[in-house]
């Protein structure tokens, strides 16, 4: 396919998707689970997205991502309360000490920033270490951000275990479509460009890409500080959807949730990413939804239907999944129009011949 | 004396902690040792064994749950391990870490299914949970019956691995997994053993553990767990010896940072990972560990 | 033989706990030479490769590249004690590269067990060689302000793909690659680096006399072409006597004979380490 018939093509279906979800949004009541899954699912993918290019471009095991997206999250409640809402949110701590507010880009801006930095001053020390040494530090250190900022002496700042609260938020589905979309488009640019390169070098080879020239500090380094940037801002859309923030919701389970999205969806691609967790969502929050409620037929009662019973049969999918299709729905493929079209082409082809053939 | 009595009742409380977690500790670090897996499951093993007697201890007297409970989370473990474990022998460590997570998810949400996510009251188990008071604070039996407890099982533990047949094919595992192989070792026989090993000490543990806490939940394994883990990577991951000084040393840590007067509280499960980070940066083999280079 | 000097590799010891793999090794390369290093299994041959390359620090000794000094090392902390070696107290600075940075200075290196990024394809595989000359940083290459520089790389690796005639390949993943084609990627991606210097590690293991005698013609033709010096490793002793203009024999660490192939050919020390002593020859 023409390079530029390719990009017209995608952009067309790009457009077509925020029509649809326009159109949706008129049609369909505000509270339709659709828009839950449509609003999570576009964060979750984002967030899953900034994980792979760790654990599936990079080849580094990390499981810090819920620490970075508190990070994020908080940097954006902080700075977007407004002044004259600060004295009921910070009621404990004399309406803290910030007073001032930052637009609603900025902060997502500097959410990102903030975990940036804050992963960049770890990344030195911890990047040094190997496989699963990777993992437990960076686990460790989720866990400390979040003692941090659960710690009274902040309270001024963070609010210390209360919640935060009434900064704006979004109420349609627009929003975090738009700002993962491009997010996310970011992140492919990066993974396909010379750097993204060097990552994969870095994840199928470390030794032979140190004898490439490759700088294994500093590209480990800067993957790292990429995907905490990422997850930052994703960490700050979660709190614009959920309306409140509390340092004791991002916990580790919520590291473990995105990996295994991560996982389903394969490691190394980032369709498949945004495909699982979209399916993971919507799996977990609306088409399971049933297995919670206990059911009558007529008086018989459905056996085993029972509130938590949904998670189970969700971990137990997961399970499957882990162990007998362990390349996940797109392995480290990505999804393309290009096979579509192929078959397209074939099948014109052949209906030609066939006439072709019958003309003879 | 004043000083003894105010904060010895911390120190204690440390002390036993710490025997609690270094008898999980010895899971992690076995199974580590032989796979090369951070088994998240494990801490999820222990707070199941905890669930398994809050519902026994309810149908029938102590003396029956309590062995049953310590076969029942062997055997928990050691299902774990083959239909968890065993597929993804020849796999991607990250896949095989991967379904670790899966299965501590896994359990999790079974309890939560059958407990509706309530807390449960654990059992008391008479003796142990008895008050005794050493000079002018008191504490309970339990607290004084752990330490000397986990020292005798993991005496037992290194006499077994040092002095048995299935001992020795522990260690020639653990040094390499391939060669131990092609020698006739049964490897996945080792592994199971291991893992029945380390679920036994976790069990109890757990009747140990909770006894102390009185009421389990879901979570209450996953942080525990951790903390064993970083304990197991202190000492040295793979060393019995280091995972138990470590474990002492943590449990101690943590409670002397639970003193009032210093107000760290907030503090006293994030000091866990901050010591692990410092020890994985300074001397990332861990008190007691070995170092592994990489061949070029 | 020109006069320039490529590499002197200057008293190299490499201790590993108690044991000393590399004993007080000198070495010189000359520009536009090809010289051979052997030696008998587990001679020390790439672990001097690895201490020239900065995999290992070394624990004595100092290495320069064209008169400068890039590698250098004496023994410290606990190796102090337990250093056995020579010319303790010769060295006195400290300077420990990584191997990205011998790879910039013009230095590439193959290794013995093929190292390619085998899930990466052919073109990648090239490709990624060229990023550390590239002139972008994360911001640009990623907005893809770079266009010129990316077309320039992707040029020069279409251009080496086809002189290696690896063009045909160039979308297959590089772990699909049958062995012999696998060398000759791992060499091109080190000539995509655009070095002076070319370390061969065993380029011709596992290969039949067939495929030698073509590995020892394309070694010949990739020094003409790209104005290389090369140091190779090797076992197969006719593609050694056929190519190489100097040779240095390794044994338990140590140098034991230098010279021509003919000289070389003859040295008793070296037939002996080769063929193994009776014990009472020493007697």
């Amino acid at each position: 396919m023409d390079k530029k018939i390719k990009i017209i093509i995608y952009a067309a279906l790009l457009v077509a998707l925020f029509a649809l979800l326009f159109i949706l949004e008129q049609i369909l009541p505000s509270y339709s689970m659709l828009f839950t899954v449509l609003k999570k699912g576009a964060i979750y993918a984002l967030v899953a997205v900034s994980m792979n290019l760790l654990n599936g471009f990079t080849g580094l095991f990390s499981l810090g991502q819920a620490g970075f997206m508190l990070i994020g999250a908080y940097t954006y409640g902080i700075f977007t309360i407004p002044t004259e809402a600060r004295s009921a949110v910070y009621q404990y701590f004399d309406g803290g000490i910030i007073n001032f507010t930052v637009p609603v880009v900025v902060a997502l801006v500097m959410a990102g920033v903030a975990a940036a930095i804050f992963a960049y001053i770890i990344g030195l020390p911890v990047l040094r270490l190997k496989s699963d040494y990777l993992a437990i530090a960076t686990l460790g250190f989720a866990e400390i951000i979040r003692a941090v900022f659960q710690w009274k002496t902040l309270g001024p700042v963070t609010n210390g275990s209360n919640l935060l609260r009434l900064y704006p938020t979004f109420k349609s589905v627009l929003f975090p479509f738009a700002v993962s979309g491009i997010c996310i488009a970011i992140i492919v640019l990066l993974i396909n460009s010379s750097y993204g390169r060097a990552f994969k070098a870095i994840r199928d080879d470390e030794i032979a890409a140190e004898a490439m020239g490759i700088n294994l500090a500093k590209h480990k380094r800067l993957a790292f500080t990429i995907s905490s940037f990422f997850a930052g801002v994703g960490g700050a859309l979660l709190a614009m959807y959920q309306t409140t923030i509390q340092a004791s919701a991002f916990k580790s389970a919520m590291t473990y949730e995105i990996l295994l999205i991560v996982v389903i969806g394969g490691l190394g691609s980032v369709t498949g990413s945004c495909i699982s967790s979209f399916l993971f969502i919507a799996a977990s929050e609306w088409w399971l939804r049933f297995l919670d409620e206990t059911t009558y037929i007529g008086s018989f009662k459905v056996p085993l239907l029972n509130p938590g019973f949904r998670k189970v049969v969700f971990s137990i999918i997961i399970m499957i999944v882990v162990l007998f299709y362990r390349r996940g729905i797109m392995g480290n493929k990505e999804f393309s129009l290009d096979p579509i079209a192929k078959q397209f082409k074939k099948r014109f082809r052949r209906r030609k011949e066939v006439v072709g053939s019958n003309e003879q | 004396m004043e000083f003894i009595n105010t904060y010895l009742p911390y120190i204690l409380a440390g002390i036993s902690v710490g025997g609690q977690y270094a008898l999980i500790a010895i899971g992690y670090t076995m199974v580590y040792g032989i796979l090369r897996l951070i088994n998240f499951a494990h801490g999820d093993i222990f707070m199941a064994a905890g669930f398994m007697m809050v519902y026994l201890s309810a149908s029938m007297p102590l003396y029956i749950s309590i062995p049953l409970v310590i076969i029942l989370t062997v055997i928990l473990g050691f299902l774990v391990e083959r239909i968890a474990y065993r597929p993804l022998r020849t796999a991607p460590r990250m896949s095989i870490m991967i379904s670790a997570i899966g299965v501590s998810y896994l359990l999790q949400n079974c309890a939560w299914y059958l407990t509706s996510g309530l807390p449960k009251q654990y059992p008391k188990i008479p003796w142990i949970s008895a008050s005794v008071s050493i000079g002018a604070s008191t504490t309970t039996v339990v607290t004084l019956i752990t330490p000397i407890l986990t020292i005798v099982l993991i005496v037992a533990l290194v006499l077994l691995i040092k002095h048995t047949k299935i001992g020795m094919a522990m260690r020639a595992v653990s040094r390499d997994f391939e060669t131990s192989q092609c020698m006739g070792i049964k490897i996945n026989s080792v592994i199971g053993i291991t893992f029945i090993i380390g679920s036994f000490l976790a069990a109890i543990g757990s009747l140990l553990y909770f006894t102390n806490y009185s009421t389990v939940t879901p979570i209450s394994g996953a942080m525990p767990g951790l903390k064993a883990f970083v304990a197991a990577v202190f000492g040295g991951i793979g060393s019995v010896p280091g995972a138990v000084v470590g474990a002492f040393l943590i449990g101690i840590c943590e409670n002397i940072l639970k003193i009032k007067e210093l107000d760290m509280t907030t503090f006293s499960d994030a000091f866990t990972f901050a010591l692990l980070i410092i020890i994985l940066i300074a001397k990332p083999t861990g008190l007691f560990g070995e170092k592994i280079t990489d061949k070029v | 033989m020109s006069s320039n000097i490529m590499l002197q590799v200057e008293n190299v010891t490499m201790q590993f706990g108690g044991v000393i793999a590399v004993d007080n090794l000198s070495i010189d390369v000359y520009e536009d030479e090809i010289v051979a290093l052997i030696g008998p299994n587990g001679a020390g041959k790439t672990t001097t490769f690895n201490c020239i390359t900065g995999v290992y620090e070394p624990t004595n000794g100092c290495i320069k590249y064209r008169g400068e000094v890039i590698v250098s090392n004496y023994p410290q902390g606990k190796m102090k004690k337990q250093y056995l070696g020579k010319n303790n107290g010769l060295y006195s600075k400290v300077i420990n590269p990584t191997p990205d940075q011998i790879t910039i200075l013009g230095i590439a290196r193959t290794f013995q067990n093929i190292r390619l990024f085998k899930n990466l394809s052919v073109f990648e595989n090239v490709l990624i060689a060229k990023h550390l000359r590239a002139k972008q940083n994360v911001f640009t290459a990623t907005f893809r302000l770079n266009y010129r520089e990316e077309r320039r790389m992707r040029e020069e690796c279409m251009a080496l793909l086809e002189e290696q005639s690896l063009l045909n390949l160039k979308d297959a993943p590089a772990g699909s690659l049958p062995y012999g084609l696998q060398r000759r990627l791992e060499i091109s991606r080190a000539l995509a680096t655009d070095p002076k210097l070319l370390l061969l590690d065993e380029p011709a293991a596992g290969m039949n006399p067939q495929e030698t005698q073509e590995l020892a013609e394309f070694i010949r033709q990739i020094k003409e072409k790209y104005k290389l010096t090369i140091l190779l490793i090797e076992h197969h002793m006719d593609l050694v006597m056929q190519i190489s203009e100097r040779i240095y024999v390794q044994d338990f660490g140590k140098l034991i004979a230098t010279g021509t192939p003919e000289e070389i050919q003859k040295n008793q020390r070296v037939i002996d380490a080769y063929l193994g002593v009776a014990e009472d020859a020493f007697a």
